[in-house]
Parts: C-alpha cells; structure tokens; sequence
C-alpha cells in the first residue's frame, strides 16, 4: 500500500452523541478506487460528510494527510440546488473553476476553453446555453460530474451518483471514474448497485454502522458479509448506553 | 407634447430632486431585489421595512425630524434585526423566514410601543410614509452614497452570491465566503431600505426593491439580464410616477409604486419568458 490519502483512527461519527458510524480504523491509499457499500441508514453518507468537513467527529481522528478543504470535490447525495435558478449550463459547469479564479478574475479564453471541453467530455457542449432547469434528471447529473471534472481534486467523494440515472448515461460516467482512477486521483463512491461495485471497484468499504469488511472488491462482497451488514444496521436503539467499546480491540 | 415630459423637471427645482433621488434608488435597489426574489426572501425586505420602525422612532424621539438621525436610526434597527436573524439562520434549526419573522415582529412591537408613547405625531406619517417631494440636498447626497456603496458592494460579492443562492452547499465546499456574503447581502438590503424610506416611506420602499425585480423574471434567464430589466423597469416607473403625481397631483411615492406595479402587470402579460399571453398562444413545438 502506497501512503495513504485519508486514514482513520477509531474514528466514530454521528448526530447528538447516537453514532451513525463508530470505531473505524484504517486507510484509504492515493489514487485508490473504493466502493462504500452497506445498506441504508449503514453511515455512508456521514462518513463521506465527515471527509469534507461538514460533520466533525464525535470521537477518534480523521486524517487527511496534508490534504486540504481544497483538494477535494465532493458530490452529495441531498442535493441543496435550486434548479429554477437562472442560470445556464455553461455557468453552472463554470462554477467548477472557482478553485482556479475565486471570486473576482474574469473566466478568461483558457477557462471557457476547458468548460467547454468539460461539457463535451460528459456529451452537453450542444446544451450550454440552456438554463439549467430545462435539463433532465441525468443531463443535470452529467453537469454536475462536469463541474467535478474542473475542479481539478486528487481526492473525488460521490454519495449515490447514479441514482434515478439511465444506464447509458451510467456506463459514461463510470468511465470518466475509471478515468479519473487512471489519472492517479482518490475516487470514494457511495453506492448500492453490487454488481457495478464488483464490475468497475478494485477496493470495497463495506459499513453497516461500523466496518463489517474492507479491502479487495471480491473477498468483501460475499453472502456472509453482506448478511451481516443487514443484521448491524437492524440492530438500531433509541435509547442506547454510553458505548464503552475497547479501542485495543478494533485497532487489532 | 414631449414639453410635457420635461417641463415639470425643468420648471422645478423639487421635481429636478426627487428625479434624480429615485433615479439613483433605482440603480441600486432592484439588483438586490433580483437576489431577494431569487432567493426566495421577497417578503424579507417588506419584514426589514418594518422592523426599521423602531430606530426610526428612536431617533425621532431624540433628535426630532433630523433625517440623519433617523437614517442611522433605521440603518441601527435594520441591520440589528437582520443580522441576528441571519445569525440564527446559519446557526439553529430554523429557517432563515422564521428566524426573521420572529425579530421582526418583537422589532415592530417596540417600535408601535414608542410610537404610541410620545402621542401621536402628523410629522411622523412622512416617515411612515415618504416625502419624495420634500428631499432636500442632504437627503440626495445620502441617497446618492447610498447607491453608489450598494452597486460597488454588490459588485464585489456578485460571485459568491449567485453560488450561495444557487448552490450553497457548493460554494461550502469550495470556499470559506458563504457566511460573510451572506451577511453583507442582508447589509446592503438594510442600506437601499434606509436610502428609499427618505423618500417613499417605510411601507412603500420595498416597492421599488421588488416589483421591478419580480417583473423581471419575465424578460430575462439569467441573472445579470434580470438585472439589466429591473432597473430599466425602475427608472421607467420613477420618471412615470413623478410625472402622475405632478399633474394629477397624487402622493408621489404610491404613484412611483404603483407605477413599478403597473410594469409588473404588464410583464406578466406580455413577457416573453412565460407571460400569460405567450401562455394562452401556444406555438408549435420544435423538432429538438
């Protein structure tokens, strides 16, 4: 294993002291592909959420091993954009480029040039004009990878990018993964689909409020695993105890 | 008969202000309606309307009709309210409309409460309702600051605004500006408040804020174009509004409002972005 990207030291996560996810331990190599697997409700969504920086830790460490803020781009599941906003295609992609320029400088030939080329890499160079909500569910989604692809990030977080997607629009943007995994970039994918993880992901997380497997796609999917996540995240307590788990046995 | 369009102004000096005080409001607040409609908080500017009523009467109460006073008094309350309620926004649970409307509301209260206390006072309805013919060379030089801090201000956080509104999450990810431009907004909406209640009123100053702006929605899809529209449609219904008043001698600032409405109206029968005209005419559909 190369140094790591992200590491995590029991590292538990959650909302008014209830645990989402707790007592993760371990790391996430540079420029791995790694598929987040576990049923609903398993903390997937919280532990992409704590990698950003929207939720802090309730306990252990998160270690982004001199990663800031700004090396990475991250797709949330909940998506907080109003899609009547008056904006077009061509500016929404733009926005991608904000790490580049910030606030105030000009886009520039050479910062048009690559939206463009981000539109034509995900197949909407024809709709950049259009305002964005004339667009459909995928068209919206492949402008959202658009955006992901200028903002230029080593490390890349996507939190259920397919859902409600078509598989054509599907398979293109599990190839411009794999081609951001060529480039050496960290992608971390929530997803659901197994058979897609166990097609397009080398490395699989499999959670279900805590580690249930890690590592190698083929060893982790299997029937066991998989029961036991489901019974994990079933096991779920309103009133639950201070949990007094031995830190030795999880590093272990 | 174009004399009739200049003559008032050239004629009077009163005319000559409060052309060019509503001019200059109407440069500078519409854009910040554009932000509040699309937002969603085009009822926030009527809520900070009242709010200010307090720092008004404030300063009434001790500086008398000093128009400075009650600016800084008005700029005091608004920005107070503003502020606390954005604060709350970003920090509990409650939406940014209910964290208003809670200090709002105490705002107004207090300001009801000291209105009534000192009795009574004819020369307080003008607050309450505007003087555009009665601005004098003070009030045009404040006004004229005014717009001219609000247009460079929002010139500075247009970026990150148009990203707050439409993506905030986003701009989260990316950059550490969402709160301060946030904050600055609500400032600047405080600021043209203060500038237009001089010389529409409390109640009617979020008129020319809003209306252009709501209006403009039916011209342009984009931003910087619903800009462009709303203060066009602004300056159209200052000039229009004065005129009415003039010669049929009418209270200037409901006519420049009313004005504003009359383009609103119109807009959203004939605006070629979803008017109703367009609506009830469908053409042909396109092939792609």
């Amino acid at each position: 294993m190369s140094t790591p990207a992200i590491s995590f030291r029991d590292l538990t996560l959650g909302y008014d002291r209830h645990p989402a996810v707790h007592h993760i331990t371990g790391d996430i190599a540079r420029g791995e592909l790694l598929a987040i697997v576990g049923p609903n409700g398993a903390g997937k969504s919280t532990l992409l959420k704590a990698i950003v920086g929207e939720l802090k830790p309730l306990s252990g460490s998160l270690d982004l091993q001199g990663l800031t803020k700004r090396d990475i781009a991250y797709l949330p599941q909940v998506i907080e954009i109003d899609r009547s906003f008056p904006i077009s295609v061509f500016d929404c992609v733009a926005m991608g480029l904000w790490r580049k320029i910030g606030a105030w400088p000009g886009l520039g030939a050479r910062g048009r040039e690559e939206v463009v080329q981000a539109l034509d890499t995900v197949g909407l160079a024809a709709l950049a004009a259009r305002p964005v909500g004339s667009l459909s569910g995928g068209q919206f989604q492949r402008v959202l990878f658009a955006r992901l692809l200028l903002q230029d990030a080593s490390v890349i977080l996507l939190d259920e990018p397919f859902r409600a997607i078509d598989t054509k629009t599907v398979e293109e943007l599990i190839a411009l993964i794999e081609h951001w995994h060529g480039e050496g970039r960290t992608v971390l994918a929530a997803l659901h689909d197994m058979e897609q993880v166990r097609a397009h992901f080398p490395q699989t997380l499999l959670l279900a409020r805590e580690v249930v497997a890690w590592g190698d796609t083929k060893k982790i999917l299997t029937p066991t695993n998989l029961d036991k996540s489901r019974q994990l995240t079933e096991a779920f307590v309103t009133h639950a105890h201070v949990c007094e788990r031995d830190e030795e046995r999880e590093t272990a | 008969m174009i004399d009739v369009l200049f003559q008032p102004f050239i004629e009077f000096a009163f005319m000559r202000r409060a052309l060019v005080g509503c001019l200059a409001i109407s440069l500078a607040a519409p854009p910040i309606g554009v932000f509040l409609v699309l937002r969603r908080m085009s009822l926030m500017s009527d809520v900070m309307g009242h709010a200010i009523l307090p720092g008004v009467a404030i300063a009434y109460l001790l500086a008398g009709l000093s128009l400075f006073a009650m600016s800084l008094g008005a700029f005091a309350a608004g920005l107070a309210v503003a502020l606390a309620a954005g604060l709350v926004a970003r920090s509990t649970v409650l939406h940014e409309d209910a964290s208003l409307a809670g200090f709002y509301l105490v705002s107004l209260a207090l300001g009801v409460l000291i209105v009534s206390a000192e009795g009574s006072d004819v020369e307080l309805l003008h607050v309450l309702f505007g003087t555009v013919l009665g601005i004098d060379d003070a009030a045009l030089i404040l006004i004229a600051a005014i717009a001219t801090v609000s247009l460079a201000g929002l010139a500075v956080i247009y970026r990150p605004l148009v990203l707050e509104c439409f993506d905030p999450q986003f701009l989260r990810s990316v950059s550490p500006l969402g709160a301060p431009t946030h904050l600055a907004f609500l400032v600047l909406v405080v600021l043209n408040l203060v500038a237009s209640f001089q010389a529409l009123g409390t109640l009617m100053a979020v008129g020319i804020m809003l209306l252009p702006a709501i209006a403009a929605r039916f011209w342009a899809e984009d931003v910087s174009g619903m800009i462009g529209v709303a203060v066009g449609l602004a300056c159209a219904s200052s000039v229009a509004g004065l005129l009415v008043s003039y010669y049929a001698k009418v209270p200037t600032g409901p006519a420049v409002i009313l004005s504003c409405g009359a383009f609103y109206f119109l807009s959203m029968l004939v605006g070629i972005k979803g008017g109703v005209i367009w609506r009830l005419m469908p053409r042909k559909h396109l092939e792609a």
